[in-house]
């Protein structure tokens, strides 16, 4: 359990997740990668060449501040204090709950960057030089989709990968802790 | 059913015949026209070349870089003439790049391409080109392919035995084609013997940046100093160049230089040289030589004027330089890959002859000379031979090696190429070239490590060998395969001005060292800017300085106000782009200069001298994206007495 909420804390070094983008033009690619505090290039000036290419269909550029990047930081902080000192409470139904709560603070985190992916990908300005009626520019949540003359990647990296471990984790603590109970209980029983 | 059968077998019968025949006509049939000859130099669409070609451009004074074995051309690196195309010699940034003592030249004849070496080895780091009219040597950089650094030759004229570099890449040289008063005066031509002398002039490289210094010069008799070739291995250290006119005629050279049954290879042992100037036993001479730098950093030229010279005097040094007798004018001067055979091809003779290093120092260790020319010994021809190539074409030119132990010289009178054994001496193919072929490369063909696979003929004329363009028709090379026993022609390609001589290295050496775009955080040009926020317009009496920027799809700023007839407009241009493959262009109607083509990363500079009152547009020149056609803006010219203030604007901010 205790190892699992440090887990968490690896978001703090690695990257969270990836946005590709490909084409025959861009034989490299281009990329950013999400964090839970900043959005950096992939490969240097991958952000300046997306914003350069978005801005034709009137795409906003990538920000650089965002209420998320001060939001998310002191979340996975909080959720891994909260994990480390009820791994030291060791009691097994708060395990359960912090399992519980960190779904639903992923799923709340995953919902929040479709808002933005949409938002991002339709909230476009209206005086952009190429307007293709009906044509949204979203980005996926996950996996690939073919937008105009580009293919976008979206997957999680490293960081989101500590992160579905620590939580995976709290979990795999909250059976094997349980077990140990029932085999308590048994042998009272006998 | 047994019909069928007959009918398949007779089938398959006829067609093996068919096949062997094939074959036959095939193998005695022009290589050219066999069917596969036609893969070996086709490179797929999307696919890559193995080598890299820099071929020299001759009258052109350009470089242009081609691969192997496809013959397709990717750029022309200017060089010593101006290129309205890539605003070299245009733009403020380069015009310093073609200063000289006579002033600005926009035009030279580049000949021997050759790349800079580590152990006798090509490194792919620079490649060094030589102008032939008014001399000067070039370092060009393989990471950018653009000319960093070009140096003028005092004391020297038509640059021809030049620029040849040394194993280590220590030197590059580069030896006069005329002989001349040195230092220049007026005398009669007439007093030609024993006045005039050739300079040969050895060039400092340093390793880590390339830049260029004229260490010392050996003033030689004066002959002709035709071409070069640094020694390799057990003759590194020496440097040997081919000469004629050793008659010394001054007039109606083609008859009364050809006179002599032999002229010499002069042997110079260069760190012999080096040990004379140690000891300071070097003439300071009083000249003057134009030095030009390109820095990256800043994206500018400048031109400084040197003044001296180390001058050496071979009558004086013992041991610095011997002749090595050579028939009938040799031009080509070239060592194989051990070091230890040194090719003279009397271009006016049938055969090749070869000298023995090893002979050549047991000769001036027991002093057998056979007299002396101005202070120089003379060796014995017999001394020094190692074996001739007998009859093996006519009019010998040049010759490189494969890996295989054969050397490959060109014919220009026979017009063919030839393969030798190197040791026995023996012919052991030809093939007609079309027509008249200069020199040949093999990619690594004149270094210790040759690559073999190909040999690149550049050939003189070209007749009747393409689509006629008038009276005036295209220069080409020929690609022959070299991994077999027998040559084979694979490719003809048409070449930017005529090709003389050429340098080839595999891609993989190159290839991934090339830049992408320049950092814009690393641009040190004065007037530069780093983002859109830093435009502006400066006045300083008539003379108006434009700091303005591009990035897809449009110029900050656009609108510009307050430019009077008169004044001196520069348009200092910044690309702001951090992408490969994304240049702008730049030009302004009725100005007196070239477009600007500029570089992500890059600043360059254009002058203006508006010399008519109106609204006047600029547009970008290169077709940059989408939206490229809307990539411009406008200029108000108002009468030069108008008090209208400078203004400037980009979408009316």
């Amino acid at each position: 359990m205790i190892t699992g909420a440090f887990f968490l804390l690896a978001l703090f070094v690695l990257p969270m997740w990836n946005i590709t983008l490909e084409a025959p033009q861009y034989p490299d690619s281009i990329g950013m990668d999400i964090w839970i505090n900043k959005i950096t290039d992939h490969n240097p000036n991958d952000i300046k060449n997306i914003n350069l290419m978005n801005h034709y269909v009137g795409m906003k550029p990538i920000p650089e501040h965002m209420r998320e990047f001060e939001i998310f930081p002191w979340v996975i902080g909080v959720m891994s204090f909260i994990g480390v000192a009820i791994g030291f409470i060791g009691k097994k139904n708060l395990y359960l709950a912090w399992f519980i709560v960190m779904i639903i603070l992923g799923a709340a985190g995953m919902y929040d960057f479709y808002l933005w992916e949409y938002d991002y990908g339709h909230n476009l300005d209206p005086t952009a030089a190429i307007k293709i009626p009906g044509q949204g520019y979203q980005p996926p949540l996950i996996g690939r989709k073919e937008i105009l003359n580009f293919t976008a990647i979206s997957r999680p990296m490293s960081g989101a990968y500590f992160l579905f471990a620590g939580i995976l984790m709290s979990l795999f603590a909250y059976f094997i802790s349980k077990g140990e109970e029932l085999k308590y209980e048994k042998e009272e029983a006998i | 059913m047994k019909t069928k059968i007959k009918f398949i077998a007779s089938g398959i019968l006829l067609v093996t015949i068919m096949a062997v025949l094939g074959c036959t006509t095939q193998n005695n049939g022009s290589g050219a026209l066999s069917s596969n000859v036609a893969e070996r130099a086709y490179v797929a669409p999307g696919e890559h070349d193995e080598f890299y070609a820099f071929v020299s451009g001759g009258f052109s004074g350009q470089l242009s870089v081609y691969g192997l074995p496809s013959g397709r051309l990717f750029r022309v690196i200017p060089v010593f003439s101006v290129d309205a195309e890539k605003a070299y010699g245009f733009n403020e940034e380069t015009k310093p790049m073609l200063e000289t003592t006579f002033g600005f030249i926009p035009w030279d004849d580049s000949h021997h391409p050759d790349i800079s070496q580590t152990n006798g080895e090509i490194d792919g780091r620079w490649v060094f080109i030589n102008a032939n009219n008014t001399p000067r040597i070039a370092r060009i950089s393989l990471e950018t392919f653009e000319t960093e650094e070009i140096i003028e030759i005092p004391n020297s004229a038509g640059n021809h035995s030049s620029s040849f570099v040394t194993e280590n890449t220590e030197y590059v040289v580069a030896g006069t084609r005329f002989s001349v008063p040195v230092p220049q005066q007026d005398i009669s031509i007439d007093e030609y013997k024993s006045n005039f002398k050739g300079a040969i002039s050895f060039i400092g490289i340093d390793q880590e940046s390339g830049r260029m210094n004229l260490d010392f010069q050996i003033l030689m008799p004066g002959f002709n100093y035709d071409l070069a070739h640094p020694g390799r291995g057990k003759s590194h250290g020496w440097m040997f160049f081919s000469t004629y006119n050793t008659e010394e005629a001054n007039t109606l050279l083609e008859v009364n230089a050809s006179q002599n049954d032999k002229d010499f290879i002069a042997a110079i042992n260069w760190k012999k040289a080096e040990e004379y100037i140690q000891q300071g036993r070097f003439r300071e001479m009083e000249t003057a030589y134009a030095h030009n730098v390109y820095d990256e950093s800043t994206h500018m030229a400048t031109s400084t004027i040197k003044r001296t010279v180390k001058v050496l005097d071979p009558a004086e040094l013992p041991g610095l330089v011997y002749f090595l007798p050579t028939p009938k004018s040799p031009h080509g001067c070239d060592v194989d890959p051990t070091g230890e055979y040194i090719i003279g091809s009397g271009k006016l003779s049938a055969a090749l002859t070869a000298h023995s290093f090893t002979k050549m120092l047991d000769a001036i260790e027991n002093e057998r000379f056979d007299g002396e020319a101005y202070g120089v010994p003379i060796l014995n021809y017999d001394d020094v031979v190692a074996g001739v190539v007998e009859q093996a074409g006519l009019g010998p030119l040049h010759t490189e090696f494969d890996t295989e132990g054969n050397g490959y010289t060109t014919f220009f009178i026979s017009s063919e190429v030839v393969k030798w054994k190197v040791g026995t001496w023996e012919v052991v193919d030809r093939k007609p070239t079309y027509y008249s072929v200069g020199h040949l490369m093999i990619p690594g063909g004149n270094s210790r490590k040759p690559f073999g696979k190909y040999l690149l003929a550049m050939n003189k004329i070209t007749k009747d060998r393409y689509l006629p363009t008038g009276p005036e028709l295209t220069q080409s090379a020929q690609l022959y395969d070299i991994s077999g026993e027998k040559m084979e022609l694979i490719l003809d390609f048409p070449t930017v001005g005529e090709p003389h001589y050429a340098a080839g290295a595999p891609a993989d050496l190159i290839a991934p060292r090339s830049k992408k775009f320049y950092e814009l955080d690393d641009n040190n040009h004065p007037y530069s800017i780093k983002n859109e926020s830093e435009a502006r317009v400066e006045r300083d009496g008539n003379v108006v300085h434009i700091y303005m920027s591009t990035i897809r799809s449009h110029f900050a700023p656009d609108n510009i106000e307050g430019i009077k007839v008169g004044d001196r407009v520069y348009f200092h241009v910044t690309n702001l782009e951090q992408d490969f493959d994304v240049p702008h262009g730049i030009s302004m109607i009725g100005a007196n200069t070239s477009e600007l083509l500029i570089m992500p990363g890059q600043t360059e500079t254009f002058v203006w001298e508006p010399k008519k009152v109106g609204v006047w547009p600029f547009y970008c020149t290169d077709f940059c994206s989408a939206l490229h056609q809307e990539m411009q803006g406008y200029v108000r010219v108002s009468p030069r007495n108008s008090d209208i203030e400078l203004s400037w604007s980009l979408d009316g901010e």
